[in-house]
């Protein structure tokens, strides 16, 4: 009886949460909605029950094809010099990879997956998991990367954008909170 | 029935009445009773921040002053067996002081307790059905049940024996002689449950050795006999009790025992414990060396064990222990030797690393000081009315004859003025 | 599954309970001040066990306690006392390789749970050990005093502790009042209306999970968590132990809430979930990756599973 009403009600909120990421990308991606694009059709869709933020992306840099549409593509590995130039790829197999290895060359509004599959931004994770295999498989099953929400309802999982920058992935390191006060100052 | 509360009233005149020696006493306890429990209402109304106690050491001073009086109250026993088993007569007629010692001992035990708690006042929930006593699994539910089955026990067996001298009565060994075997297995039994009460913590090592129950016993049949024989010397100075040096002597032979078993299983634990060298031997390296730097009980550790070997010695020579002084010096060796390793040395190592491996050294703060001098002066003056009534009637001053008031009334009373000082 | 317990063997001994303890303590009643002696007083003294309270009786407290709440701190508490929901025993999991110390738990689960910020007291311990030092058993090389600029260090780890929520808890066996119990979801909590104060069971406990409040606890009145649990983080009293309760105010519910400390943490290094549930985070850490708990010889069973994503 029980597991039937909590089916119920994670069922409801899933239909209410299910457009969600839609509708706010769609304020980022000025008009053009996931539900628009042609989504690769091989891989697998993520797991329903989830709620994932959006991507980081920031603010006027997408669509990328605003600028890349009428640019021509060089393949050739080099130094960004006239844009970008704030990319840097840092401990990230920086000599084996560079851009176009994860961007799409032929529609920037698209990452590509070394099949030629290609995949929007809100499924990153999928282009993440081709090298960190293992990882993604604990980040499905909600043991990688930070969870919030509710242990038995919505749960809200987070892009790996979202606490990697993917150019830059490793965590800097921060302040931490102060230390207890010692038992003899406790007064 | 009139009888009954005359009589009452009469012993009551006893405790008023007594010589200078007895008032300035009497207003020593007074003093100290008055400080204790004006510094105890000030940690009533502030709490236990108080004391030095915090989270890392969550019991001190109060517990160690607890774990001491219980071997005090056990080792009431010492006497009882060979007064009663085998019937040494002259530590037979001593031996009813040395139960009441127990008795003042076990209500100084119960006080420690209560000041130590956090919430005097919900104490009701650990009785048995008024509250929800955790028992059989808490050991402190044991503790609570021996230390009070004790106090009633030694209540008994020293108010019906009295009772029977005072009405001129022969006090029946078929009523006596199965309390007394009783109270036997009853006191090793105390001291065995409260040893349990730290034994059963595998989250502290120190503690959790199955050598803690003998040493506890052993240190008991120390300490509390060395007590007795001070005590009952100044009964014997101050008042008309007579005891026998024979007694005296017989007691400081069995501490010379009791004191080489406890040393043995002293060695007994250091070997295992700094011979295997494990994680285990942070504790003993504390208390006997210092950890990290910290060594508060370093200096205390070592006073006591040097006092133990050296009273161990003086107990174990005939003529040391038939020495006045020699004799005495050793008893007082022996219950700061003993007070020490069974007080702090005891309770505070058991936190000292902590379970998180902090190191936090306790000692203890004037209120703590204050507060245990007043549960002590308490039990000191609970212990010396007990006295001032039981000594005249031990010596036949004090007697309710049959039915009626009568013999000794007017005797008595003169009596505790002239020669019973205490 | 198991139904929610209230003791009925029990209950029917109220009565006679009741009266004994009325006499007995009756007496008691006469010898303490009797200038304010209001009802709620009264009340508050003689309140029962927890789990001896019939659901009438537990209302009446709420309702008692939320008023005495009301009057000391100036806001309105309001205090639930639900029950373990049924199928569900409770899990957490650490990821030790990820944690780094930055102890944003310690502070997300001071606020979350009303502990005392003055006299300080914290539900988490973060530990940091030197790579290659003793760890796990022997605790002796941690340091919980460690402040260093930014986190993490070059060289160190870091290892978190609170209650372990034993399936074996030592310190449940020790209390004398049974003030201490292991709930049907696995939590052990604490009646703080019915904790003498005694702390063997902080003695018993080998996590050093288990904080005292020796005085009355300072909390500032706009910080006050009000959503609280009954055996969770409603204010306590001066005089009683407290611990982690997996945030009973939150779990407890359908849908339930992460505890305060998993929702906080920045690298995602803690996970919580029902154990019961073949598919929840706890689960594949524990059939996926090595865990292991603390203290294991001691056979305590934490409910709190230590583990290396990588």
């Amino acid at each position: 009886m029980r597991k039937i009403q909590v089916l119920t009600v994670l069922l409801g909120v899933f239909l209410m949460m299910a457009p969600l990421p839609a509708r706010s990308d769609s304020k980022i991606h000025s008009g053009k909605t996931v539900a628009e694009a042609n989504p690769p059709e091989e891989v697998e869709r993520p797991i329903p029950n989830l709620f994932i933020t959006p991507p980081p992306l920031s603010e006027g840099i997408f669509p990328c094809s605003d600028c890349h549409a009428d640019q021509k593509t060089n393949p050739n590995r080099r130094e960004l010099t006239e844009f970008h130039e704030n990319i840097k790829l840092i401990n990230h197999a920086e000599k084996q990879r560079w851009c176009l290895d994860c961007h799409n060359p032929d529609d920037r509004d698209y990452l590509r997956l070394a099949s030629g599959k290609l995949v929007t931004f809100e499924e990153s994770y999928y282009l993440c998991g081709q090298c960190h295999g293992t990882i993604f498989r604990d980040w499905k099953a909600g043991v990688h990367g930070k969870r919030t929400g509710e242990w038995n309802g919505k749960k809200v999982y987070r892009l790996c954008v979202q606490c990697h920058n993917p150019h830059n992935p490793r965590f800097k390191p921060i302040t931490p909170k102060p230390p207890p006060i010692k038992p003899a100052d406790i007064k | 029935m009139m009888d009954q509360i005359k009589h009452f009233f009469i012993a009551l005149k006893q405790i008023v009445k007594g010589s200078r020696g007895y008032y300035i006493w009497i207003g020593i306890l007074g003093f100290f009773m008055l400080l204790g429990w004006s510094t105890y209402v000030i940690q009533l109304k502030r709490g236990l921040i108080v004391t030095a106690m915090r989270d890392q050491v969550s019991w001190g001073f109060y517990l160690s002053n607890f774990t001491f009086l219980v071997g005090v109250a056990a080792a009431a026993v010492l006497l009882v067996i060979p007064a009663y088993i085998y019937n040494f007569k002259p530590i037979k007629e001593i031996v009813l002081f040395s139960e009441m010692l127990a008795i003042a001992a076990i209500f100084m035990c119960i006080m420690f307790i209560m000041v130590d708690l956090g919430r005097p006042d919900r104490v009701w929930h650990l009785f048995p059905f008024f509250g929800t006593m955790n028992f059989p699994s808490s050991l402190l539910a044991w503790d609570v049940l021996v230390l009070n089955g004790y106090l009633v026990l030694n209540i008994a067996v020293v108010f019906y024996v009295m009772y029977r001298i005072a009405h001129n009565m022969e006090y029946s060994m078929a009523v006596v002689k199965p309390l007394v075997i009783l109270s036997i297995p009853w006191a090793i039994s105390i001291h065995t449950v409260t040893a349990f009460l730290y034994n059963g913590l595998p989250a502290r090592s120190f503690w959790n050795a199955s050598i803690l129950a003998p040493r506890f016993l052993a240190s008991a049949f120390c300490s509390g006999p060395a007590l007795m024989i001070i005590i009952f010397q100044v009964l014997r100075k101050i008042s008309d009790l007579e005891i026998e040096d024979s007694a005296i002597s017989k007691i400081a032979e069995l501490i010379a025992y009791a004191m080489g078993f406890n040393l043995f299983l002293f060695g007994a634990e250091m070997f295992k414990e700094f011979y295997s060298g494990t994680a285990q031997l942070a504790p003993f390296q504390y208390l006997y060396f210092g950890l990290h730097g910290y060594h508060g009980l370093v200096p205390w550790l070592w006073t006591a064990l040097i006092f133990n070997l050296i009273a161990f010695f003086l107990f174990l020579s005939p003529r040391a222990r038939n020495n006045v002084v020699t004799l005495n010096m050793a008893c007082v060796l022996v219950i700061i030797g003993v007070y020490i390793e069974k007080g702090m040395g005891l309770v505070v190592p058991g936190f000292i690393p902590g379970t998180l491996g902090e190191i936090y050294e306790y000692f203890p703060t004037h209120s703590e000081i204050f507060v245990s001098l007043g549960v002590w002066a308490t039990g000191a003056l609970l212990y010396t009315l007990m006295l001032k009534v039981a000594i005249p009637i031990y010596t036949g001053r004090l007697r309710f004859a049959r039915g009626a008031a009568t013999v000794g009334e007017s005797a008595a009373i003169r009596g505790s003025v002239t020669s019973a000082e205490l | 599954m198991k139904e929610p317990k209230i003791s009925p063997p029990r209950e029917h001994k109220v009565a006679r309970r009741s009266f004994l303890k009325g006499a007995a303590l009756g007496s008691v009643a006469l010898a303490l001040p009797s200038r304010d002696a209001d009802a709620s007083i009264w009340d508050a003294f003689f309140q029962k066990h927890f789990r001896e309270m019939n659901d009438k009786e537990l209302k009446k407290v709420l309702k008692r306690l939320e008023q005495e709440y009301a009057e000391k701190y100036g806001v309105d508490i309001d205090i639930s006392a639900n029950k373990p929901l049924s199928g569900v025993l409770f899990g957490y999991g650490l990821d030790l390789s990820r944690c780094i110390g930055c102890r944003r738990c310690v502070y997300a689960c001071v606020g979350e749970n009303n502990q005392s910020r003055d006299p300080q007291i914290q539900w988490i311990t973060v530990l940091r050990f030197k790579k290659g030092d003793k760890w796990v058993n022997d605790l002796e090389n941690a340091d919980k005093y460690y402040n260093p600029d930014k986190v993490p260090e070059e060289g160190y780890f870091y290892m978190p502790t609170q209650c372990q929520q034993c399936e074996n808890p030592p310190c449940v066996s020790a209390c004398p009042t049974q003030a201490t119990w292991k709930e049907d979801d696995g939590i052990i909590v604490v009646d703080y209306n019915w904790c003498i104060g005694c702390r063997y069971c902080m003695a018993a406990c080998p996590y050093g999970a288990r904080h005292f409040n020796w005085t009355g606890p300072g909390i500032p009145k706009d910080e006050i968590n009000t959503k609280t649990h009954y055996l969770g983080n409603r204010p306590r009293y001066h005089g009683i132990v407290e611990k982690c309760t997996f945030c009973i105010q939150r779990t407890r519910n359908t849908p339930g809430r992460y505890p305060a400390c998993v929702e906080i943490c920045p690298v995602g290094a803690r996970k919580f979930g029902n154990m019961l549930d073949p598919k929840s985070e706890i689960r594949y850490c524990i059939e996926n990756k090595r865990i292991f708990r603390l203290k294991e010889d001691l056979n305590t069973y934490p409910k709190f599973f230590y583990f290396f994503a990588t």
